[in-house]
Protein backbone atom coordinates (compact mmCIF):
# COMPACT_ATOMS: atom_id res chain seq x y z
CA UNK A 1 0.00 0.00 0.00
CA UNK A 2 1.00 3.70 -0.87
CA UNK A 3 -0.11 6.82 -0.90
CA UNK A 4 0.15 10.13 0.98
CA UNK A 5 1.60 10.04 4.68
CA UNK A 6 1.78 14.04 4.82
CA UNK A 7 0.57 16.90 3.54
CA UNK A 8 0.32 20.61 3.39
CA UNK A 9 -0.18 24.06 1.23
CA UNK A 10 1.02 27.07 1.70
CA UNK A 11 -0.75 30.50 0.07
CA UNK A 12 0.57 34.25 0.66
CA UNK A 13 -1.33 37.02 3.18
CA UNK A 14 -1.46 39.37 -0.28
CA UNK A 15 -4.34 39.75 -2.49
CA UNK A 16 -5.47 41.99 -5.61
CA UNK A 17 -8.65 42.27 -6.44
CA UNK A 18 -10.18 41.85 -10.34
CA UNK A 19 -10.88 45.71 -10.47
CA UNK A 20 -7.91 46.77 -9.32
CA UNK A 21 -6.08 45.40 -12.37
CA UNK A 22 -9.11 46.31 -14.99
CA UNK A 23 -8.79 50.09 -13.40
CA UNK A 24 -5.14 50.32 -14.58
CA UNK A 25 -5.88 48.81 -18.43
CA UNK A 26 -9.24 50.10 -18.89
CA UNK A 27 -11.04 47.03 -18.82
CA UNK A 28 -14.33 45.99 -17.85
CA UNK A 29 -14.07 44.12 -14.62
CA UNK A 30 -17.17 42.58 -14.41
CA UNK A 31 -16.46 40.90 -17.77
CA UNK A 32 -13.40 39.43 -16.21
CA UNK A 33 -15.28 38.52 -13.29
CA UNK A 34 -18.00 36.47 -15.26
CA UNK A 35 -15.40 35.25 -17.91
CA UNK A 36 -13.04 33.80 -15.44
CA UNK A 37 -15.10 32.96 -12.74
CA UNK A 38 -12.93 34.52 -10.34
CA UNK A 39 -12.91 37.69 -7.98
CA UNK A 40 -9.26 37.89 -6.67
CA UNK A 41 -5.41 36.52 -6.33
CA UNK A 42 -3.18 35.78 -4.18
CA UNK A 43 -0.12 37.62 -4.69
CA UNK A 44 3.57 37.06 -3.69
CA UNK A 45 5.47 39.22 -1.44
CA UNK A 46 8.74 40.12 -2.71
CA UNK A 47 10.74 37.92 0.06
CA UNK A 48 8.16 34.95 -1.53
CA UNK A 49 9.34 32.60 -4.11
CA UNK A 50 8.56 29.04 -5.25
CA UNK A 51 11.03 28.12 -2.92
CA UNK A 52 9.48 29.85 0.52
CA UNK A 53 6.40 28.40 -0.17
CA UNK A 54 7.39 24.68 -0.74
CA UNK A 55 9.61 25.36 2.43
CA UNK A 56 6.52 26.46 4.50
CA UNK A 57 4.15 23.69 2.94
CA UNK A 58 6.62 20.89 3.49
CA UNK A 59 6.96 21.91 7.13
CA UNK A 60 3.31 21.35 7.56
CA UNK A 61 3.14 17.91 5.67
CA UNK A 62 6.23 16.91 8.04
CA UNK A 63 3.89 17.52 11.19
CA UNK A 64 1.54 15.64 9.60
CA UNK A 65 3.56 12.76 8.96
CA UNK A 66 5.01 12.66 12.25
CA UNK A 67 8.43 12.32 10.74
CA UNK A 68 11.51 14.75 10.55
CA UNK A 69 13.15 16.00 7.69
CA UNK A 70 16.14 13.40 7.82
CA UNK A 71 14.01 10.32 6.83
CA UNK A 72 13.07 11.95 3.31
CA UNK A 73 14.99 10.32 0.57
CA UNK A 74 14.05 12.12 -2.35
CA UNK A 75 12.55 15.53 -2.46
CA UNK A 76 10.93 17.27 -5.98
CA UNK A 77 9.64 20.93 -6.26
CA UNK A 78 7.48 20.94 -9.63
CA UNK A 79 7.01 24.71 -10.86
CA UNK A 80 7.88 26.97 -13.63
CA UNK A 81 8.99 29.85 -11.74
CA UNK A 82 12.07 28.21 -10.41
CA UNK A 83 13.95 31.79 -8.83
CA UNK A 84 17.20 30.22 -10.26
CA UNK A 85 17.24 29.28 -14.43
CA UNK A 86 20.27 27.72 -12.86
CA UNK A 87 20.50 26.05 -9.57
CA UNK A 88 18.07 23.88 -7.87
CA UNK A 89 15.05 24.89 -5.65
CA UNK A 90 15.04 21.50 -4.33
CA UNK A 91 18.22 21.94 -2.65
CA UNK A 92 17.56 24.78 -0.85
CA UNK A 93 13.73 23.31 0.40
CA UNK A 94 15.65 20.07 1.24
CA UNK A 95 18.30 22.14 3.49
CA UNK A 96 15.61 24.09 4.98
CA UNK A 97 13.64 20.90 6.30
CA UNK A 98 16.99 19.14 7.45
CA UNK A 99 16.77 16.55 4.49
CA UNK A 100 20.24 17.30 3.56
CA UNK A 101 22.20 15.22 2.25
CA UNK A 102 21.50 11.76 2.24
CA UNK A 103 18.33 12.70 -0.42
CA UNK A 104 17.60 12.41 -4.09
CA UNK A 105 16.55 16.18 -5.95
CA UNK A 106 15.66 17.22 -9.10
CA UNK A 107 13.42 20.05 -10.42
CA UNK A 108 10.31 19.76 -12.82
CA UNK A 109 8.95 21.60 -15.48
CA UNK A 110 5.86 21.07 -17.44
CA UNK A 111 3.99 24.11 -17.54
CA UNK A 112 1.31 23.71 -14.83
CA UNK A 113 1.89 20.14 -14.28
CA UNK A 114 4.97 20.22 -12.73
CA UNK A 115 3.85 19.77 -9.37
CA UNK A 116 1.68 16.54 -9.56
CA UNK A 117 5.08 15.25 -12.18
CA UNK A 118 6.70 15.69 -8.90
CA UNK A 119 4.19 13.73 -7.06
CA UNK A 120 3.88 10.94 -9.39
CA UNK A 121 7.77 10.74 -9.51
CA UNK A 122 7.47 10.31 -5.43
CA UNK A 123 4.87 7.67 -5.55
CA UNK A 124 7.13 5.53 -8.02
CA UNK A 125 9.50 5.57 -6.00
CA UNK A 126 8.01 4.79 -2.92
CA UNK A 127 6.31 1.62 -4.73
CA UNK A 128 9.36 0.31 -6.22
CA UNK A 129 11.05 0.55 -2.69
CA UNK A 130 13.59 2.90 -4.03
CA UNK A 131 12.99 5.37 -0.84
CA UNK A 132 10.82 5.17 1.96
CA UNK A 133 9.52 8.72 2.10
CA UNK A 134 9.43 11.26 -1.04
CA UNK A 135 8.39 14.55 -0.89
CA UNK A 136 6.08 15.65 -4.37
CA UNK A 137 5.86 19.68 -4.41
CA UNK A 138 3.92 21.76 -6.72
CA UNK A 139 4.18 25.47 -6.04
CA UNK A 140 4.32 28.54 -8.04
CA UNK A 141 4.66 32.10 -8.11
CA UNK A 142 3.62 32.60 -11.51
CA UNK A 143 3.29 35.60 -13.94
CA UNK A 144 0.72 37.02 -16.30
CA UNK A 145 1.89 40.04 -18.92
CA UNK A 146 0.51 43.49 -17.74
CA UNK A 147 -2.74 43.86 -19.01
CA UNK A 148 -3.30 40.28 -20.86
CA UNK A 149 -6.10 37.77 -19.19
CA UNK A 150 -3.54 36.08 -17.88
CA UNK A 151 -2.70 39.01 -15.10
CA UNK A 152 -6.18 38.42 -13.36
CA UNK A 153 -5.59 35.63 -12.41
CA UNK A 154 -2.09 34.10 -12.61
CA UNK A 155 -1.45 33.39 -8.28
CA UNK A 156 0.94 32.09 -6.13
CA UNK A 157 0.66 29.17 -4.14
CA UNK A 158 2.17 25.47 -2.89
CA UNK A 159 1.36 22.07 -1.59
CA UNK A 160 3.55 19.25 -0.62
CA UNK A 161 2.84 15.56 -0.18
CA UNK A 162 5.15 13.23 1.69
CA UNK A 163 4.55 9.68 0.01
CA UNK A 164 5.21 6.51 2.24
CA UNK A 165 4.46 3.08 2.60
CA UNK A 166 3.19 3.12 6.72
CA UNK A 167 0.93 5.50 8.34
CA UNK A 168 -0.73 6.21 5.20
CA UNK A 169 -3.91 8.91 5.49
CA UNK A 170 -4.69 8.74 1.55
CA UNK A 171 -4.14 5.48 -0.24
CA UNK A 172 -3.18 5.93 -4.02
CA UNK A 173 -5.25 2.95 -5.56
CA UNK A 174 -4.61 4.10 -9.46
CA UNK A 175 -2.65 6.56 -11.52
CA UNK A 176 -2.82 7.26 -15.38
CA UNK A 177 -0.56 9.93 -17.08
CA UNK A 178 -2.04 11.48 -20.58
CA UNK A 179 0.04 13.55 -23.31
CA UNK A 180 0.37 14.68 -26.87
CA UNK A 181 2.56 18.10 -27.99
CA UNK A 182 0.10 20.38 -28.26
CA UNK A 183 1.23 24.10 -27.94
CA UNK A 184 -1.01 26.21 -26.10
CA UNK A 185 0.76 28.53 -23.47
CA UNK A 186 5.16 29.17 -23.78
CA UNK A 187 7.41 31.01 -22.82
CA UNK A 188 10.70 31.41 -24.66
CA UNK A 189 14.24 31.48 -23.09
CA UNK A 190 14.91 35.39 -21.60
CA UNK A 191 10.76 36.09 -22.23
CA UNK A 192 9.64 37.69 -18.86
CA UNK A 193 6.07 36.84 -19.53
CA UNK A 194 4.50 33.65 -21.45
CA UNK A 195 2.38 33.56 -24.47
CA UNK A 196 -0.81 31.96 -25.40
CA UNK A 197 -2.81 30.47 -27.98
CA UNK A 198 -6.47 32.59 -26.82
CA UNK A 199 -8.72 30.05 -27.18
CA UNK A 200 -6.36 27.35 -28.41
CA UNK A 201 -6.10 26.55 -24.73
CA UNK A 202 -9.54 25.42 -24.05
CA UNK A 203 -11.16 22.61 -26.20
CA UNK A 204 -7.59 20.89 -28.40
CA UNK A 205 -5.83 21.54 -25.07
CA UNK A 206 -7.04 21.49 -21.79
CA UNK A 207 -10.49 19.62 -22.05
CA UNK A 208 -9.12 16.86 -24.82
CA UNK A 209 -6.17 16.15 -22.08
CA UNK A 210 -7.73 16.52 -18.82
CA UNK A 211 -11.10 14.18 -20.47
CA UNK A 212 -8.14 11.46 -21.96
CA UNK A 213 -6.53 11.60 -18.67
CA UNK A 214 -9.95 11.35 -16.62
CA UNK A 215 -11.41 8.18 -19.31
CA UNK A 216 -8.18 6.28 -19.53
CA UNK A 217 -8.19 6.71 -15.34
CA UNK A 218 -11.93 5.65 -14.92
CA UNK A 219 -11.27 2.49 -16.94
CA UNK A 220 -8.37 1.60 -15.42
CA UNK A 221 -10.38 1.91 -12.42
CA UNK A 222 -13.26 0.45 -13.43
CA UNK A 223 -14.63 2.94 -11.07
CA UNK A 224 -17.57 5.85 -11.54
CA UNK A 225 -17.96 9.44 -10.99
CA UNK A 226 -20.81 8.46 -8.15
CA UNK A 227 -18.03 6.13 -6.68
CA UNK A 228 -15.87 9.77 -5.60
CA UNK A 229 -16.96 11.53 -2.88
CA UNK A 230 -15.12 14.57 -4.21
CA UNK A 231 -12.70 15.44 -7.56
CA UNK A 232 -10.27 17.99 -8.47
CA UNK A 233 -8.98 19.49 -11.74
CA UNK A 234 -6.56 21.65 -12.56
CA UNK A 235 -8.07 25.03 -12.65
CA UNK A 236 -6.70 28.32 -14.61
CA UNK A 237 -9.60 30.03 -14.13
CA UNK A 238 -13.18 29.15 -12.39
CA UNK A 239 -15.04 27.65 -15.58
CA UNK A 240 -12.16 25.31 -16.82
CA UNK A 241 -12.68 22.86 -13.86
CA UNK A 242 -16.50 23.25 -13.64
CA UNK A 243 -16.94 22.74 -17.23
CA UNK A 244 -14.57 19.66 -17.21
CA UNK A 245 -16.13 18.28 -14.18
CA UNK A 246 -19.92 18.05 -15.50
CA UNK A 247 -18.83 16.55 -18.49
CA UNK A 248 -17.12 13.61 -17.15
CA UNK A 249 -20.14 13.10 -15.42
CA UNK A 250 -19.34 14.95 -11.97
CA UNK A 251 -21.44 17.05 -9.83
CA UNK A 252 -21.28 20.68 -8.44
CA UNK A 253 -21.16 19.49 -4.80
CA UNK A 254 -18.13 16.76 -5.58
CA UNK A 255 -16.16 19.87 -7.20
CA UNK A 256 -16.86 22.61 -4.72
CA UNK A 257 -14.16 21.48 -2.24
CA UNK A 258 -11.06 21.24 -3.93
CA UNK A 259 -12.81 24.38 -6.70
CA UNK A 260 -10.38 27.44 -4.66
CA UNK A 261 -9.70 29.12 -7.73
CA UNK A 262 -12.64 32.14 -7.84
CA UNK A 263 -10.59 33.97 -4.79
CA UNK A 264 -7.18 31.74 -5.32
CA UNK A 265 -6.13 32.73 -8.87
CA UNK A 266 -4.67 30.04 -11.21
CA UNK A 267 -1.63 28.70 -8.55
CA UNK A 268 -0.04 27.07 -11.82
CA UNK A 269 1.59 23.45 -10.76
CA UNK A 270 0.04 24.12 -7.47
CA UNK A 271 -3.22 24.73 -9.00
CA UNK A 272 -4.88 20.65 -8.52
CA UNK A 273 -2.10 19.82 -5.63
CA UNK A 274 -3.81 22.80 -3.38
CA UNK A 275 -7.20 21.84 -4.05
CA UNK A 276 -6.54 18.54 -3.12
CA UNK A 277 -5.07 19.61 0.41
CA UNK A 278 -8.37 21.66 0.86
CA UNK A 279 -10.09 18.31 0.03
CA UNK A 280 -8.25 16.15 2.73
CA UNK A 281 -8.89 19.01 5.19
CA UNK A 282 -12.37 17.85 5.62
CA UNK A 283 -12.48 14.39 4.16
CA UNK A 284 -13.55 11.31 6.00
CA UNK A 285 -12.26 7.92 6.35
CA UNK A 286 -13.26 5.66 2.89
CA UNK A 287 -14.00 8.88 0.70
CA UNK A 288 -12.52 8.36 -2.30
CA UNK A 289 -10.94 10.99 -4.13
CA UNK A 290 -10.51 11.97 -8.24
CA UNK A 291 -7.92 14.26 -8.80
CA UNK A 292 -6.76 14.96 -12.25
CA UNK A 293 -4.10 18.22 -13.57
CA UNK A 294 -3.38 19.98 -16.31
CA UNK A 295 0.01 21.42 -18.25
CA UNK A 296 0.15 23.11 -21.45
CA UNK A 297 2.32 21.46 -23.92
CA UNK A 298 0.29 19.19 -22.95
CA UNK A 299 -0.53 16.40 -20.30
CA UNK A 300 -2.33 15.35 -17.39
CA UNK A 301 -1.57 13.45 -14.74
CA UNK A 302 -4.47 11.35 -12.47
CA UNK A 303 -4.70 9.92 -9.11
CA UNK A 304 -7.01 8.19 -7.34
CA UNK A 305 -6.85 8.54 -3.45
CA UNK A 306 -8.93 6.32 -0.91
CA UNK A 307 -8.82 8.57 2.87
CA UNK A 308 -8.01 5.93 5.82
CA UNK A 309 -8.80 6.46 8.98
CA UNK A 310 -5.77 8.11 9.96
CA UNK A 311 -7.20 11.55 8.52
CA UNK A 312 -8.67 12.35 11.53
CA UNK A 313 -5.60 12.24 13.46
CA UNK A 314 -3.64 14.99 11.14
CA UNK A 315 -6.32 17.47 9.74
CA UNK A 316 -6.11 19.75 12.25
CA UNK A 317 -1.88 19.56 13.04
CA UNK A 318 -1.33 22.72 11.09
CA UNK A 319 -3.42 25.79 9.29
CA UNK A 320 -5.72 24.27 7.01
CA UNK A 321 -5.79 25.24 3.30
CA UNK A 322 -9.38 27.12 3.17
CA UNK A 323 -8.24 29.18 6.43
CA UNK A 324 -5.44 30.33 4.70
CA UNK A 325 -7.43 31.98 1.92
CA UNK A 326 -10.07 32.94 3.48
CA UNK A 327 -8.72 34.58 6.31
CA UNK A 328 -6.16 37.47 7.51
CA UNK A 329 -6.18 39.03 3.62
CA UNK A 330 -3.90 42.02 2.57
CA UNK A 331 -4.90 43.71 -0.20
CA UNK A 332 -2.91 45.58 -2.65
CA UNK A 333 -3.17 48.37 -5.10
CA UNK A 334 -1.61 47.72 -8.59
CA UNK A 335 1.26 50.08 -7.57
CA UNK A 336 1.89 47.85 -4.77
CA UNK A 337 1.33 45.05 -6.51
CA UNK A 338 3.35 45.80 -9.71
CA UNK A 339 6.19 46.37 -7.47
CA UNK A 340 6.04 43.17 -5.83
CA UNK A 341 6.33 41.56 -9.05
CA UNK A 342 8.63 43.64 -10.19
CA UNK A 343 6.87 44.54 -12.98
CA UNK A 344 8.76 48.56 -12.79
CA UNK A 345 11.70 49.17 -14.72
CA UNK A 346 14.39 50.71 -13.03
CA UNK A 347 17.99 52.10 -13.16
CA UNK A 348 19.63 49.46 -11.17
CA UNK B 1 27.77 39.27 -2.35
CA UNK B 2 30.19 35.53 -2.06
CA UNK B 3 28.46 32.56 -1.83
CA UNK B 4 30.39 31.28 1.20
CA UNK B 5 29.38 33.86 3.26
CA UNK B 6 25.98 32.86 3.47
CA UNK B 7 26.66 29.22 2.47
CA UNK B 8 27.93 28.95 6.41
CA UNK B 9 24.88 30.44 8.06
CA UNK B 10 22.94 28.05 6.51
CA UNK B 11 22.50 25.86 9.45
CA UNK B 12 21.14 29.02 11.61
CA UNK B 13 19.14 30.79 9.20
CA UNK B 14 17.62 27.56 7.65
CA UNK B 15 16.99 25.52 10.16
CA UNK B 16 17.42 27.24 13.44
CA UNK B 17 20.33 25.43 15.04
CA UNK B 18 21.17 27.05 17.98
CA UNK B 19 23.62 25.85 20.51
CA UNK B 20 22.88 24.46 24.18
CA UNK B 21 25.66 24.36 26.95
CA UNK B 22 25.20 20.73 28.24
CA UNK B 23 26.68 22.00 31.90
CA UNK B 24 24.25 25.16 32.41
CA UNK B 25 21.17 25.04 29.73
CA UNK B 26 22.62 28.20 28.04
CA UNK B 27 21.26 28.82 24.33
CA UNK B 28 23.50 30.60 22.14
CA UNK B 29 22.57 31.81 18.94
CA UNK B 30 23.92 32.38 16.24
CA UNK B 31 25.79 29.20 17.55
CA UNK B 32 28.95 29.39 18.98
CA UNK B 33 30.70 27.04 21.84
CA UNK B 34 32.49 29.77 23.53
CA UNK B 35 30.85 31.49 26.38
CA UNK B 36 29.89 34.71 27.36
CA UNK B 37 32.94 34.78 30.20
CA UNK B 38 35.49 33.65 27.07
CA UNK B 39 35.25 29.58 28.03
CA UNK B 40 34.97 26.49 26.09
CA UNK B 41 31.61 24.77 26.98
CA UNK B 42 30.48 20.66 26.31
CA UNK B 43 27.87 22.16 23.88
CA UNK B 44 25.03 20.05 21.39
CA UNK B 45 23.22 20.97 18.96
CA UNK B 46 19.83 22.62 19.27
CA UNK B 47 16.83 23.52 17.64
CA UNK B 48 15.23 26.76 18.08
CA UNK B 49 11.17 26.95 18.67
CA UNK B 50 9.77 29.06 15.96
CA UNK B 51 7.15 30.77 17.72
CA UNK B 52 7.16 33.51 20.36
CA UNK B 53 6.10 37.24 20.90
CA UNK B 54 8.02 40.71 19.96
CA UNK B 55 10.54 41.61 22.26
CA UNK B 56 11.16 45.18 20.78
CA UNK B 57 11.41 46.51 17.57
CA UNK B 58 12.04 49.56 15.40
CA UNK B 59 10.69 51.05 11.64
CA UNK B 60 14.12 51.46 9.55
CA UNK B 61 13.49 53.74 7.28
CA UNK B 62 17.17 54.88 5.72
CA UNK B 63 18.48 51.64 4.44
CA UNK B 64 21.47 49.99 3.41
CA UNK B 65 21.89 49.75 -0.06
CA UNK B 66 20.26 46.35 -0.42
CA UNK B 67 17.06 46.89 1.17
CA UNK B 68 15.89 50.16 -0.42
CA UNK B 69 12.99 48.49 -2.16
CA UNK B 70 11.58 47.34 1.28
CA UNK B 71 11.89 50.56 3.40
CA UNK B 72 10.29 51.93 5.52
CA UNK B 73 10.96 47.84 7.16
CA UNK B 74 10.59 47.13 10.93
CA UNK B 75 13.37 44.71 12.42
CA UNK B 76 12.43 43.41 15.67
CA UNK B 77 13.93 40.82 18.67
CA UNK B 78 11.80 37.95 18.94
CA UNK B 79 11.38 36.74 22.32
CA UNK B 80 11.03 32.77 21.39
CA UNK B 81 8.66 30.35 23.44
CA UNK B 82 11.89 28.92 25.23
CA UNK B 83 13.39 32.26 26.06
CA UNK B 84 16.18 32.64 23.19
CA UNK B 85 15.73 36.02 21.36
CA UNK B 86 17.14 36.78 17.98
CA UNK B 87 17.17 39.70 15.40
CA UNK B 88 15.30 39.64 12.26
CA UNK B 89 12.94 41.38 9.94
CA UNK B 90 8.18 41.24 10.62
CA UNK B 91 6.87 40.82 7.51
CA UNK B 92 3.37 40.39 6.39
CA UNK B 93 1.47 42.86 8.94
CA UNK B 94 -1.21 45.68 8.87
CA UNK B 95 0.58 48.81 10.39
CA UNK B 96 -2.50 48.96 13.33
CA UNK B 97 -1.03 45.28 14.71
CA UNK B 98 2.17 46.01 15.30
CA UNK B 99 2.76 46.21 19.00
CA UNK B 100 5.68 44.41 21.54
CA UNK B 101 4.08 41.50 22.97
CA UNK B 102 2.25 40.82 19.64
CA UNK B 103 2.80 36.96 19.23
CA UNK B 104 4.64 36.10 15.75
CA UNK B 105 5.76 32.89 14.03
CA UNK B 106 9.15 32.48 11.76
CA UNK B 107 8.95 31.98 7.97
CA UNK B 108 11.12 30.67 5.97
CA UNK B 109 11.36 33.87 3.39
CA UNK B 110 14.12 35.43 1.08
CA UNK B 111 15.97 37.95 3.08
CA UNK B 112 18.15 39.45 0.97
CA UNK B 113 18.87 39.68 -3.11
CA UNK B 114 21.95 40.99 -4.85
CA UNK B 115 20.82 42.45 -7.38
CA UNK B 116 19.26 40.84 -10.89
CA UNK B 117 22.49 38.05 -11.32
CA UNK B 118 23.60 37.27 -7.66
CA UNK B 119 22.96 34.67 -5.22
CA UNK B 120 19.75 34.75 -3.52
CA UNK B 121 19.90 34.12 0.21
CA UNK B 122 16.98 33.10 2.49
CA UNK B 123 16.62 32.78 6.37
CA UNK B 124 13.64 33.22 8.66
CA UNK B 125 11.38 36.24 8.96
CA UNK B 126 8.92 37.01 11.60
CA UNK B 127 5.07 36.72 10.79
CA UNK B 128 1.93 37.52 12.83
CA UNK B 129 0.56 34.17 14.97
CA UNK B 130 -2.54 35.71 15.94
Amino acid sequence: MVGIVGYGAKIPRHRIKVEEIAKVWGADAESYKRGLQLTEKSVPAPDVDCVTLSVEATKYALKRAGITGDKIDALYIGSESHPYAVKPSGTICAEAIGATPNCHNADYEFACKAGSEAMFVSLGLVKSEFCNYAVGIGADTSQGAPGDALEYSAAAGAASFIMGRENILAECLYTHSWMSDTPDFWRREHQHYPQHGGRFTGEPAYFRTIKGCAYALLEKSGMKPEDFKYAVFHQPNGKFPMRVGKMLGFEREQLETGWLVPTLGNTYSGASPIGLTAILDIAEPGDNIFMVSYGSGAGSDGFIFKVTDRIKEVQDLCPKTRPQLDENKIYVDYGTYAKFRKKILKND
Amino acid sequence: MFPARIWREFPQRYRLEAVKNKDTGEVYFPPRYVSKDGKKFNGEKYILPDEGKIFTYTVIEVPPSQFKDEAPYVVCIVELTDGTKLTCQITDFDKDWLDIGKKVRLEFRRVQTDAHHGVLSYGYKAVPAE
